[in-house]
């Protein structure tokens, strides 16, 4: 993209010329000051009009900032438990107590790994059945001590391998929706990066539905639905388009209560600043649904969810 | 409000579709093989064994008693809220699967009865879009469900599904959860759900309502998983078992309760139906 370069060749320039002003006798500050305008300007043109597919690219950043760097920044006393009780633990779906405003809470986070060593343990930030099944011993517990659930989607979709298969990873996740349908303690979901189809639902059936503005949200990733609808691996383009599956298109069906904005250019410009953004709408969330009635919260959530869906009428024939 | 509320419901005729060639060749054994002849055998071939695809008439008109189904289905179709085109218009494409099938979507809802046993049944059509999961399909199932906990039937779901509608994208997805919190409210009622697996119950089917079944049965020959053979092979490049996502697979890993054979289907039905129903 020559606008990224043109940004950087900018970006460099200033930082050469702050240096300078530091140790020369000249005062280049006006210069500075003039290039830094141009630099917001550029940006701005740049990133406010970023197709979908270059925000699918924004949501798979690798130094987009992972769930763990905002558990650290928003919760206190993070807690993690680990292991289903059945065959192992998952390090792509990580579970725990934390504290958000003095208050007990359960987590549910998907992270992905930074270097190739961690992402091999967490197997690319794609949950396992044990991962999922571990989600929802959580939830049990959630529910028995009344603790509210917060879970962070950040996952390309479930893990699709044979030992998957064999413990039955889409029974893993449907039991997920049911558990989530039902589970009488208020719950919110933040995706934070990649919403991955049935492995992101499966831990995203909440009270509150949050969006980072340029997370995405699909049903079959930009490069799936290339394959199977176009049977060509290079339509993804045009397949994220399609899809309707950034923050702003999920905010207008429906699926997503609010778009918590990212800086210019996305979250990994300036994690500090969508950290802070995101904490200011989590709490604010937080703590409308701990003040609403359970009764209230749960006839709400199977509303929402019972009339997910778009169809036309048929007149009598 | 009037007491009796009139009801408009689409009428399916359950007769038989009219085909133009009265032969066909099994795909399995090549053996040519007289069509009715293996329609009245369950759309299974007389030589081989082998399964042929049954259409959603053809299947419920294989499992209910005689004469005792009603269609229940809501008037509807499916709408394009994401003006979605990929090779075609959505539209074009469900005009053609209409088409093809004579259905509205791919599924189809009753009341029927199973050895005298009244139920609501849903069952899908491979031939539609792949029986593929829309917000029509998660309706009717819903639907489907709030019938049967009004009237206080069992449910039976026969899946036969590639997955969710990848054309309405992310309203396919939350049919999912749709169909799971209708779900949990039949269960409140403490109404049976039996799903039957079919080839195939896969990915978001398989990953939803086919799953949250009371009971599990599976046609022999089913084909049932989330992540299909190719997806593995080309992300994974894992060597998998022949019986690979087979109902032989899912019963020996625990997925399923049990497998029936096509003919044994309709027995296996009322055979667990019975331990929920008195009659």
């Amino acid at each position: 993209m020559a606008e990224k370069r043109a940004i950087e060749l900018l970006e460099a320039k200033i930082q050469e010329l702050r240096e300078l002003n530091k140790m020369e006798e000249i005062d280049m500050s006006s210069e500075i000051a003039r290039l830094a305008e141009k630099l917001e300007a550029l940006k701005i043109d740049t990133y406010s009009n970023l197709s979908d597919w270059e925000r699918v690219k924004i949501a798979r950043h690798p130094e987009r900032p992972y769930a763990l760097d905002y558990i650290d920044k928003i919760f206190t006393d993070f807690y993690e438990l680990h292991g289903d009780r059945l065959i192992g633990d998952d390090r792509a779906l990580l579970v725990g107590l934390a504290q958000l405003q003095g208050k007990p809470v359960v987590l549910l986070a998907q992270q992905k790994g930074r270097s190739t060593e961690e992402n091999k343990q967490r197997y690319f930030g794609m949950p396992r059945p044990q991962g999922y099944r571990k989600a929802k011993r959580i939830m049990a517990l959630a529910e028995r001590f009344s603790f509210p659930l917060i879970s962070l989607i950040d996952t390309p979709g479930a893990y699709p391998g044979l030992e998957a298969e064999e413990f039955n990873i889409g029974g893993a996740i449907a039991n997920n929706l049911l558990a989530m349908a039902k589970l009488p303690t208020p719950t919110i979901a933040v995706i934070i990066g990649e919403g991955g189809s049935g492995g992101a639902l499966a831990v995203g059936v909440a009270d509150r539905v949050l969006m980072l503005e340029n997370a995405t949200y699909s049903v079959i990733s930009p490069e799936g639905a290339s394959a199977i609808l176009w049977k060509d691996k290079g339509k993804t383009r045009q397949a994220a388009q399609a899809l309707n599956l950034t923050a702003e298109h999920l905010l207008k069906l429906g699926v997503v209560d609010e778009v918590i904005p990212e800086p210019l250019g996305g979250a990994h410009k300036d994690p500090q600043k969508t950290v802070a953004s995101l904490k200011e709408v989590l709490i604010r969330h937080f703590a409308e649904v701990c003040n609403t009635p359970l009764e209230e919260l749960l006839s709400a959530r199977y509303k929402r969810y019972r009339s997910f869906g778009c169809y036309r009428t048929l007149s009598d024939r | 409000m009037a007491i009796f509320k009139e009801k408009h419901y689409l009428r399916v005729k359950l007769d038989k579709e009219t085909d133009e060639s009265l032969w066909m060749q099994c795909k399995s054994c090549g053996e040519l093989v007289f069509k009715r002849r293996v329609r009245e055998n369950n759309n299974i071939c007389p030589y081989c064994g082998e399964y042929f695809f049954l259409t959603a008439k053809e299947r419920i008109e294989s499992l209910i008693d005689e004469g005792s189904f009603t269609d229940i289905s809501k008037p509807i179709m499916a709408a394009d809220p994401l003006l979605f085109q990929d090779t075609k218009p959505y539209p074009q494409r469900i005009e053609e699967a209409q088409q093809k099938t004579g259905l509205a979507d791919a599924i189809i809802i009753g009341n029927a009865a199973i050895s005298g046993i009244v139920v609501v049944v849903g069952v899908m059509d491979f031939r539609f879009i792949g029986g593929s999961m829309g917000s029509v399909m998660g309706e009717q199932i819903c639907h489907g469900m709030e019938e049967a906990i009004r009237n206080h039937y069992p449910f039976i779901l026969v899946s036969s599904s590639g997955g969710a509608r990848i054309q309405e994208g992310i309203l396919s997805l939350m049919q999912m959860a749709k169909t799971s919190v209708v779900r949990a409210r039949l269960a409140e009622q403490r109404l049976p759900f039996i799903s039957v697996m079919t080839y195939p119950t896969t990915a978001g089917v398989q990953a939803s309502i086919a799953s949250l079944g009371d009971v599990i049965i599976a046609e022999k020959g089913a084909m049932i998983g989330f992540a299909g053979r190719r997806v593995i092979k080309g992300t994974i490049a894992e060597e998998l078992p022949p019986n690979y996502q087979t109902d032989s697979f899912a019963l020996e890993h625990g997925s399923i309760d049990r497998v029936a054979n096509r003919e044994y289907l309709r027995e296996e039905l009322s055979n667990v139906l019975r331990f929920f129903v008195r009659q």
